[in-house]
């Protein structure tokens, strides 16, 4: 790795069996102003998520646009406060025995819009060189490590160090931003649809990168995304996410084969496909996206289910172990006391 | 739209309450005991005492404010130290004379800067709009005090044919005699709106004439004159938002032409007040001018908003 | 080691990188009209700071008997003032007063209404209200009002006037900087720089400050032209400079009643102001111009 560390990442503290990260019950929620400058109500972006990351995996989150994804990275890394909730890293609890900045070298991001993520009055070096230089690092130590990351991301300092954002293109900003990203030597990537905005060529060679840096690093990953198919390339885990909760979790080949919420299924089903005995002949999601400032009662997802019924709209459904560990689900289906009509059976298809 | 007016109306409040305030301090601000400065200078002891009270001078500054801002609120603005007549009276009488200028200004500035607008934006790099431009530019650079004492040298001292100072005889009549008195005091004023709008309404109508929906409405074979129209109500607002402003400069800053041309105004009537160091009429003439301007502004925001049904509240 | 990508070639045949300011730089020497303006300011400026050296005429001396001669008497290039002093002089002397009542109050504001503005926009919340609404309220004066309702009341004088015009352009900058400043903190590069752990104050230095300044200075030196007509409105009303020292507006307000005597000398030190003030407006217009293309 690298000749001199004097950043290095944090120590394990507790150990292999110890989660990275745990969450317990998170809640965000923004207010919407009126027209008279009133609260006309609020958006509950985050509402009471648990969960947790192991070391070394990469858990992916999968949600529409406004399910919460993005809030609950910078909720998890510390840009917004929660209203609610703890969060704990590996052991620690953030806020109590870590501070915010303790937090910082631990826990990174990677964002979605390549360009504005990078300041383009600085060069690359320099940006690569601020969250070190911040951490009090000597400015050639700074930038010496810039340099290193830069080589680590497959970019030759001597042709990028000194150029500028706007004279790269989208790829090449990526790696940028996973450089900045790693500068800190955080044991957490957080990845906010780091690869969404570019060409499909690029995104391969980029997702190649971030699993060769996780082997080479031990990092772990939260993989952040709406584009199914890269999430499973990626995720070891994934969590789907709908109107700010948790609706479903699981290892990635068991939510593939044996999907138990409805919306999972429904996004499963919408994913277009070349084959032409694959077809889709109807929508498998039907109705508008909620209003988030005024969720359904009862299962957010009622309105849109076509397997809902009256339970659905009155009792909030839990997320709870389906009976194979680690696989949780928030559907009245999955609940064989619920009292909905297929409580208790599988899906079938 | 309605909402829109009711909150404008009440955040004018607080802006009117701070203007005041500012002018409240002015007084406060110049040096010296501002009791010697609102007194005649032979004023007797007695006096002295009776208006260190009246005027609330030996009590705490938030005191003094308030009970200002309370004979503000009933129309007394205090008394002129010059001529020893209530001030608002003389306020009154002049921001008429500065009103009825302004408008002509306005008027003038706001005609000859659409028609150019306009002009320069559907001829758009044309050597139309070049010129257009050229006149605004200058008109917006050059110090229309000077320009005033341009237009009378030209024609007053060398031609004869209007006068260089005054209103007239006196009391007013929509006569020659008056009239020919608002000819170029009017016309110097409207210079530099001419010029703002000028230049506002070409690159309104410029960019308005190249989007799409211009493209649109000429490919399905609209008349050039119903264009024209759509052209005209989607830069309305802003215009009107831009005269509105200018309306408002105009009546703030008529000091210098009025000072220029003799002409009776507010400003002119800020200028002796300022010469004469007659604080309660400066501090009087400053508030009224100052709240005709943030009245303004609260009617052409209402005005654009009715109008441009894309304003978003704040 | 991950595959270097394949444009990467193209990239080693370009130039060296180009800073964003040399590409703006390069676009304004090459605007004849820019280029055109800024020789005349600096024409001007530079008589008016070498003026004791330039051999003219002393702007002080005058002479009952050679009162207001006109434009082209021999040995008076431009006439003689009211009170017999030749024009020429006394013209390029005051554009020292001038330039200088033109420019510093604008520099000052630039510096303090930034400084407010940008803190304003990044720290947002009450403090954001607090600076904003007490702009407002100066900001609900028409700039002519401020200046003179501020020197009328602490008296003529130069300092005065520059005290009361930076006063007057302190709101304008402080609302576009604010602005601007909320936009640029709303990216995700401030994020970025958030998640770095760095505090508020490096930053707005390090990442807000750099990209804030172009627009804010571009829109500060459109305001120069306004500041120098607005300033010497003040000394035309006899609200700044006082006699013998020459400066534009006072010899324009000294020269009104020598209108019906001489006119075209009376009318000459406006036109200094016309000309120095429409000069810094095709500036400030070319300048913007020039950065409103992406660098």
């Amino acid at each position: 790795m690298f000749a001199v560390e004097p950043l290095a990442p944090a120590a394990d503290v507790g150990g292999p069996g110890q989660p990275l990260l745990q969450v317990r019950g998170l809640s965000k929620q923004f207010p919407v102003r009126g027209g008279l400058r009133t609260r006309a109500g609020v958006v509950r972006a985050v509402d009471d998520v648990s969960f947790t990351v192991n070391k070394r995996e990469v858990l992916g989150v999968v949600g529409e646009s406004g399910c919460g994804k993005s809030t609950m990275a910078r909720l998890v890394i510390g840009l917004i406060a929660p209203d609610k909730g703890d969060i704990v890293f590996d052991g620690e609890a953030v806020g109590d025995v870590l501070s915010l900045r303790d937090l910082r070298r631990r826990v990174q991001m990677v964002f979605q819009d390549s360009y504005a993520s990078l300041n383009p009055r600085l060069t690359i070096e320099d940006t690569i060189s601020f969250g070190p230089r911040v951490h009090d690092l000597a400015p050639n130590q700074a930038r010496a490590r810039a340099h290193d990351l830069l080589r680590k991301v497959g970019l030759d300092p001597a042709l990028f160090a000194a150029r500028y954002p706007h004279e790269l293109s989208g790829g090449q900003r990526q790696r940028i931003n996973i450089a900045r990203a790693l500068a800190l030597s955080p044991r957490l990537v957080l990845l906010d649809e780091a690869v969404s905005a570019l060409d499909k060529s690029v995104e391969a060679q980029v997702l190649n990168l971030l699993l060769e840096l996780k082997e080479d690093l031990g990092l772990t990953y939260m993989f952040i995304s709406h584009d199914l198919n890269v999430v499973r390339f990626m995720s070891d885990r994934v969590m789907v996410m709908y109107l700010g909760e948790i609706v479903e979790e699981a290892a990635a080949e068991v939510l593939w084969a044996d999907a138990r919420h409805p919306y999972t299924r429904a996004l499963l089903a919408a994913m277009p496909s070349l084959d032409p005995d694959r077809r889709t002949e109807t929508a498998p999601v039907a109705g508008d996206p909620p209003n988030p400032i005024d969720p359904p009662a009862g299962c957010r997802f009622h309105t849109r289910c076509p397997f809902a019924e009256a339970v659905c709209s009155t009792t909030k459904p839990v997320l709870m172990p389906t009976g194979n560990d680690r696989h949780a689900a928030a559907c009245h289906i999955g609940d064989p006391a619920s009292g909905h009509s297929s409580a208790g059976r599988r899906f079938t298809e | 739209m309605f909402a829109y007016a009711l909150m404008r109306l009440i955040y004018v409040v607080p802006v009117a309450l701070g203007v005041s305030l500012v002018c409240f301090l002015l007084v406060h601000l110049a040096p010296g005991d501002p009791l010697i400065a609102v007194l005649p200078p032979d004023a007797s002891a007695q006096l002295e005492a009776e208006m260190r009270t009246l005027y609330g001078f030996d009590r705490a500054l938030p005191v003094q404010f308030g009970l200002w801002l309370w004979r503000v609120l009933h129309g007394d603005l205090g008394t002129s130290i010059a001529t020893g007549r209530a001030v608002s009276e003389e306020v009154w009488r002049a921001v008429g004379n500065t009103v009825m200028l302004a408008m002509l200004a306005a008027v003038i500035g706001f005609v000859i800067g659409v028609l150019c607008g306009f002009l320069a934006g559907y001829f758009r790099d044309r050597w139309v709009d070049r010129v257009v431009t050229t006149i605004a530019i200058t008109g917006v650079s050059m110090p229309h005090y000077w320009l005033g004492m341009v237009l009378v040298i030209v024609f007053s001292v060398l031609l004869g044919w209007l006068p260089a100072v005054g209103a007239g005889p006196a009391g007013w009549a929509w006569n020659w005699e008056h009239v020919k008195h608002l000819i170029l005091p009017a016309v110097t004023m409207s210079v530099i709106p001419m010029g703002i709008i000028a230049r506002t309404i070409r690159a309104l109508v410029g960019d308005l004439l190249s989007q799409e929906f211009v493209l649109a409405l000429r490919a399905k074979g609209i008349s050039e004159a119903r264009v024209f129209l759509h052209v005209a109500k989607n830069a309305a607002p802003t215009a009107i938002a831009v005269m509105g402003l200018q309306l408002g400069y105009l009546l703030g800053g008529s000091i210098l032409i009025e000072t220029v041309f003799s002409w009776p105004g507010a400003g002119f009537l800020l200028n002796s007040a300022i010469f004469q160091r007659d604080l309660p009429l400066l501090q009087g003439t400053i508030l009224v001018l100052a709240l005709f301007f943030v009245f303004l502004n609260l009617v052409v925001d209402v005005l654009q908003a009715t109008i441009d049904p894309r304003i978003k509240r704040r | 080691m991950v595959e270097i990508a394949i444009d990467l070639v193209r990239i080693s045949h370009a130039e060296k990188s180009r800073g964003y300011w040399m590409t703006v730089a390069r676009r304004l020497t090459r605007d004849p009209v820019i280029v055109a303006c800024a020789s005349i300011i600096l024409l001007i400026a530079s008589a008016a700071i070498l003026a004791p050296w330039l051999g003219l005429a002393d702007p002080y001396q005058g002479s009952m008997i050679r009162r207001l001669r006109p434009i082209g008497t021999a040995g008076y290039p431009l006439g003689t003032d009211e009170l017999g002093r030749d024009m020429l002089t006394r013209l390029i002397h005051a554009g020292r007063l001038s330039l200088f009542i033109g420019l510093f109050p604008v520099a000052l504001a630039f510096v303090i209404g930034t400084t407010l503005g940008v803190i304003a926009g990044y720290v947002g919340g009450l403090l954001n209200q607090a600076i904003m609404r007490t702009i407002d309220i100066f900001y609900a004066f028409p700039s002519v009002l401020l200046a003179v309702a501020i020197s009328g009341v602490l008296g003529a004088g130069i300092l005065n006037s520059l005290l009361s015009l930076t006063i007057v352009f302190i709101p304008p900058i402080v609302r576009v900087a604010e602005s601007v400043t909320t936009g640029v903190r709303n990216l995700d590069f401030v994020d970025a720089a958030r998640a770095s752990g760095a505090g508020a104050m490096t930053i707005m230095r390090v990442h807000v400050l750099g990209n804030v300044l172009g627009p804010i200075f571009v829109y500060a030196t459109s305001l120069i032209s306004v500041c120098m007509i607005l300033g010497a409105g003040l000394s035309f009303l006899g609200l700044g400079t006082k006699p013998p020292e020459p400066e534009w507006g006072f010899m324009l307000n000294t020269l009104r009643t020598a209108i019906y005597v001489n006119p075209w000398v009376a009318a000459l030190p406006g036109v200094m102001i016309f000309i120095v003030s429409i000069c810094f407006n095709l500036l400030s217009d070319g300048m913007r111009s020039a950065m409103d293309v992406r660098g």
